[in-house]
């Protein structure tokens, strides 16, 4: 037999079919909403991430020390009251040492690409006119095993540099501000008073304003002639087959050869955080629907009980136990929060889908704007549903489980 | 005939910056049986001895007694078992739940209690509404019958889970004349199936078909 509670609460539910509607409508456009745009902040996300991630390095170790070396006299008394300040890390003017025999070591490590790189401010001139750029010299063949960029390309190849020592690859951005095309030549100056003149092979697109506005790509050793450092590498740059391990790999480089080494996290920990922030405004944001929806909840549980103090009155009158009482009107709420929860996964995976047919404002016609459904956005929204619906009915269920039935019996005589 | 249900010295003060006394000091026993009528004028605390007697109300002072047995140590929910086992409750508003059919009213207490099955908590809902001529209206929803019709429903609630104490408050005041004497009837055969049925009346007509009456003013025993 269906326990009492239970019946009594789909009976009051069935005879208040509008208000109970409206109830789950509310419940269920909050779980929508929740799923529907925190989809689409984790599509944005993921693919804002994957674009920075594949792009670039898992890894960049760079001509940097963190930390100044321990000095003897605090080496010769660990226990003593040493104190030495102001002491600076070495400043490894003429980039990495031992870059060669770093990447050979790396290199022959399973699941590692290492690649040397020189970057160096470097000044495009065309039409007299300047433009500064982050000249990165690389060793083509070698860093596209540690990038992506080379499915970036939108003109020319990435293998180009390899065979034009004097090629330059530059983002769409750039080439648009600079009025240039693949083939044309443009001349290249340093801090140094070198110059050169630098043909395009290629035009990147990554979709991330400062690499397409901002960079330049040309062969290893143009860079170190041009910035007047003959085989001088300042940057390693490393890919892993296994992005997760890239914190602790990057603390053992950093531990055995002294260099600075930053994962990915590191370099773009002010992107997570920015993430991160997102993440909590929109929690919030989308919580406070389902808190809103939570009130609808609480009117109807409210309206119910106004109007059933009479029949609660006699169920206590014929000793149904408080608890009783209680349950009845929390499983109304139970019931309008799972109801409207389950309706809410369906019309959140259809509002996902709705999204993802929507243009992505990237440049790519055939581009839609990116939305990742994860169970766990379906499960935060369910928890936050549930008790809030829960909640809602909890506050006037009290108040009626302790209601005394004999002043309702004696106020309706 | 031994005495089954006894109020001892029952008063009952309502608190508050002038407390008022509802029931003052009354003794009065019941045997099994027994058919009471407890009348007196309006605002007398005839139905405040009532809800003493049927624990529905703690007393302020003073006791009740089921079989010698005190219920002045029990709380809350353990008075609400023993209403539910061994009361039945008929007010003068039928107190039916709307939403649910004149059948599923009756079977509340039997399902709030639990002894019986499904199918035999049924069968009892039937036969309790067949022997009040009900048995045609099952399905209805309460708003469909008339009052006689629903205070009838009422009474087969109230014997639900048969008790051997049916409490009445006022169960004819909104009935007319002959649904009041039918109603009235139903009780007196309850009686004769040895329950104590004690029913409160302001109707001297009414009181005069019990076996006895007890006469409240001003929250005491008069007669």
């Amino acid at each position: 037999m269906t326990p009492l509670p239970l019946s009594i609460a789909f009976a009051h539910l069935r005879a208040r079919k509008r208000q109970t509607a409206v109830s789950i409508g509310g419940v269920m456009l909050g779980v929508a909403i929740f799923i529907g745009i925190g989809g689409m902040m984790n599509g944005f996300h993921s693919y804002f991430l994957s674009q920075l991630v594949e792009t670039n390095p898992h890894i960049v170790i760079t001509d940097e020390i963190r930390e100044a070396a321990p000095q003897p006299l605090a080496l010769l008394h660990p226990d003593g009251a040493v104190e030495v300040r102001r002491v600076l890390p070495r400043d490894p003017v003429r980039g990495i040492t031992g870059a060669a025999a770093i990447l050979d070591a790396l290199n022959a490590m399973d699941g590692v690409a290492a690649a040397p790189s020189l970057v160096g401010q470097i000044i495009l001139r065309h039409a007299g006119r300047d433009y500064q750029i982050t000249g990165i010299g690389v060793d083509a063949p070698r860093e596209v095993r540690v990038t992506d960029i080379v499915h970036d390309m939108v003109e020319g190849s990435f293998d180009a540099l390899a065979s034009n020592p004097n090629g330059v690859l530059i983002g769409r951005q750039l080439a648009e501000k600079m009025g240039v095309a693949l083939g044309d030549s443009v001349v290249a100056a340093t801090t140094t008073g070198a110059q050169a003149n630098l043909k395009i092979v290629g035009v990147f697109h990554t979709g991330i304003d400062a690499e397409d506005q901002y960079w330049g790509i040309l062969p290893l050793a143009r860079q170190q002639s041009m910035q007047g450092k003959p085989r001088v590498v300042n940057e390693i740059h490393i890919r892993l087959a296994e992005i997760a391990r890239s914190i602790p790999f990057a603390q053992a480089i950093e531990r055995r050869w002294g260099f600075k080494s930053a994962p990915w996290e590191e370099s773009y920990a002010r992107v997570l955080d920015v993430f991160a922030l997102q993440d909590k405004i929109m929690f919030f944001t989308t919580a406070a629907i389902l808190v809103v929806a939570g009130f609808g909840i609480f009117n109807v549980i409210s309206t119910i009980i106004m109007e059933k103090s009479r029949d609660i009155a006699i169920m206590r009158s014929i000793g149904m136990p408080s608890a009783d009482v209680l349950a009845i009107f929390v499983i109304e709420g139970m019931v309008v929060g799972v109801i409207g929860m389950i309706l809410g996964w369906l019309a959140g995976w259809g509002l996902g889908a709705l999204l993802h047919m929507v243009p992505a404002p990237t440049g790519n016609a055939s581009d839609r704007l990116p939305v990742k459904l994860t169970s766990e956005l379906f499960a935060t929204a369910s928890v936050i549903a549930l008790l809030s619906a829960v909640g809602a009915a909890w506050l006037p269920a009290r108040k009626a489980a302790r209601a005394d039935p004999l002043s309702i019996i004696r106020g309706a005589a | 005939m031994s005495v089954v249900l006894e109020a001892r010295g029952l008063t009952r003060v309502l608190p508050g910056p002038q407390p008022t006394t509802l029931v003052s000091d009354v003794d009065a026993s019941f045997e099994a049986g027994s058919f009471t009528a407890i009348t007196g004028p309006s605002g007398s605390g005839k139905s405040s001895l009532l809800y003493l007697l049927g624990l529905l109300d703690p007393p302020t002072r003073g006791d009740v007694l089921i079989e010698g047995v005190s219920t002045r140590p029990l709380d809350n929910e353990a008075r609400g078992r023993i209403r539910l086992k061994h009361f039945g409750f008929v007010f003068q508003f039928h107190f039916l739940l709307r939403e649910l059919s004149v059948l599923d009213n009756v079977t509340l207490p039997m399902r709030q209690l639990g002894r019986l099955s499904t199918a035999a908590t049924r069968a009892r809902a039937f036969d309790l509404l067949s022997s009040l001529d009900m048995a045609a209206e099952a399905r209805k929803a309460p708003e469909e019958l008339s009052g006689g019709q629903r205070q009838r429903v009422a009474i087969a609630r109230a014997l639900a889970n048969d008790p051997r104490f049916v409490l009445a408050d006022e169960p004819t005041g909104a009935l007319d004349t002959k649904n009041g004497a039918a109603v009235f009837a139903i009780f007196r055969r309850l009686a004769d199936e040895s329950r104590t049925v004690i029913v409160v009346t302001h109707d001297e007509g009414l009181a005069r078909l019990t076996q006895r009456a007890i006469h409240i003013v001003d929250g005491r025993v008069a007669t």
